[in-house]
């Protein structure tokens, strides 16, 4: 973790509420896609956990979903605005350990980390399967060219069907019966489908929480696991397959 | 050069301030970003006798100048603090340990304390009977003098450790709460614990905090806690921990002006990791315009 003041390069809309932020500053705390920050903002007391889309040694990308008074504000600031960051939060997707024919499975806002991680799979020689990504609508989907700008089958669903099949992405998963292993960031009620879906066999899954530190002080958003409990910031936001329950 | 070194009923302290319960676990985390040993001690995660989950999902939330919390005393158990965490203090941190002791029966309280009496790096007992947090727990103790009285006289009985028995501000009268305490031979006081609050999701229309309520800290409680240490200042004689909105060291000596010894350092912690280093560092400073050599002299300063 690297405590350390960011300044604001561009905030690009991507859909209704959701926007991509670039910031520039030292991300050297950055290891493992599926990382987050936790930004310092004005008037506010709790930092706000944000997880990280791409990085370089310099620059973060941020994507950014309106849920609250925080989010709203930073959505409006100008660049060239300092915000204070811890960097290099949390575990991160663990890429010595994905099993074979991974397919990576986003949720709304939780396509984000799926991006960095798509882009360091394919890195290291072991790109995605596939690429599913859910929306509630085609107007608040985004991300999709992106993903297929990397070279990765990508098929969405969306829950009214005005893009992609009508549906949740189990619904995508179930169609690809290869795939036994997925890496997945979502809503809540989605990673619990994703994880019930019988054909698999592992995955790695990205939970969001409420916290308070960020970084495994306060105990805030410890979780119930197999064999104990974890702080989502700290021993996560990754859990593996075999280790959550509902 | 100011001397910053405070003594808590015949522990000397190189500095005020102290990390509080509950935001500082027992080290681990803060190790690896600042030598801890600069700080004057520091509170450990609030422990009770058996291991405990905490409340459900959510347990945080945002408030004006602060935040709630219901984590609801999450602890490895005293037998596993015992045997895993205080091998691990040994070696990040040299000074007095604070050692915060939760339960939920007088016998729960005498005897973690009465482990904790052979544990030499806990120099003081703080015995929390306080928490807004958990159900029948150590509330009711901290709310009525008579169940005070009887929690102290019980720990006093189980240690020969200084006791600093943890009072809630969620009373009507703090100093009586103070006068019980100190009446059985508490030897410090340390206030406030938390504000009981809530907050409410307008999307939801539910409460955000999962438990409904949990305890307001930060900025927002400093002039609640202020008044407090004030009033049990006048009330008893004994030493204050005082504990509530500090996240400076303007805050921390205000803090002591009002009449604590030590300061603790609560949700400032979970903003900003190094607020503690930083507080430390600024101290001597902040005490040399006001032209105090040794920091202790601030004590009740505020007081005629």
């Amino acid at each position: 973790m690297k405590k350390s003041v960011f300044t604001i390069k561009g905030i690009r809309p991507l859909a209704a509420g959701t926007y991509e932020l670039s910031l520039a500053g030292d991300a050297s705390a950055v290891t493992a896609p599926g990382q987050f920050v936790n930004l310092e903002l004005p008037g506010k007391f709790l930092r706000r956990p944000i997880s990280i889309c791409d990085w370089g040694e310099n620059s973060l990308l941020l994507l950014v979903k309106e849920a609250g008074a925080g989010t709203r504000e930073l959505a409006m600031m100008s660049p060239g605005t300092k915000l204070d960051v811890l960097s290099g939060l949390g575990n991160g997707f663990d890429l010595s350990r994905i099993g074979k024919s991974p397919v990576l499975a986003g949720g709304g806002i939780g396509v984000a980390p799926l991006y960095g991680l798509a882009r360091r799979m394919i890195e290291c020689g072991t790109p995605p399967a596939a690429v599913v990504l859910g929306f509630r609508s085609g107007a608040e989907s985004f991300y999709t060219d992106e993903f297929a700008a990397l070279g990765c089958p990508v098929f969405i669903s969306t829950e009214d069907g005005s893009l992609g099949t009508a549906g949740f992405v189990t619904d995508l998963i179930r169609d690809l019966p290869d795939c036994t292993y997925v890496l997945s960031c979502g809503p809540l009620p989605m990673l619990k489908a994703v994880h019930s879906l019988p054909q698999l066999r592992g995955g790695q899954f990205s939970f969001e929480a409420r916290m308070g530190c960020g970084f495994g002080a306060c105990m805030g958003c410890s979780v119930p696991v197999k064999g104990g409990c974890k702080r989502i910031c700290k021993d996560g936001p990754v859990l593996f397959w075999e280790e959550i329950v509902w | 050069m100011v001397d910053l070194s405070v003594n808590l009923a015949g522990v000397t302290l190189k500095n005020p301030i102290i990390p509080a319960s509950g935001t500082f676990g027992y080290g681990r985390e803060y190790a690896g970003l600042y030598d801890l040993n600069i700080l004057g001690s520091f509170s450990w995660k609030g422990t009770t006798k058996e291991a405990r989950l905490g409340n459900p999902q959510p347990r945080i939330a945002e408030a004006p100048a602060g935040m709630l919390n219901a984590v609801g005393l999450q602890n490895p158990g005293i037998d596993a603090v015992i045997a895993e965490e205080v091998p691990n203090i040994a070696g990040i941190f040299h000074g007095p340990v604070i050692a915060n002791v939760g339960g939920f029966t007088l016998e729960e309280y005498a005897e973690n304390c009465r482990k904790l009496d052979n544990v030499e790096q806990a120099a003081i007992l703080e015995v929390n009977i306080s928490c807004p947090n958990v159900h029948a727990g150590g509330k009711n103790f901290g709310c009525d003098p008579r169940a005070a009285a009887e929690v102290t006289r019980a720990v006093r009985a189980a240690t020969k450790k200084p006791v600093f028995m943890k009072l809630t501000p969620n009373v009507a009268d703090i100093t009586e709460i103070a006068r019980a305490c100190a009446g059985e031979g508490a030897d410090g006081l340390c206030l406030i614990n938390t504000l009981l609050g809530m907050r409410i999701d307008l999307n939801t229309r539910r409460p955000v905090i999962a438990n409904r309520t949990g305890g307001l800290s930060g900025p927002a409680v400093l002039p609640v806690a202020l008044r407090m240490v004030w009033d049990v200042y006048e009330a008893v004689k004994l030493p204050i921990i005082g504990c509530g909105g500090v996240d400076s060291a303007e805050t921390a000596v205000e803090m002591m002006l009002a009449g604590a010894s030590a300061v603790e350092v609560g949700a400032a912690n979970l903003r900003n990791p190094y607020a503690c280093k930083e507080i430390i560092e600024d101290l001597p400073a902040v005490c040399g315009r006001l032209g105090v050599t040794h920091i202790s002299k601030l004590t009740g300063g505020a007081h005629l």
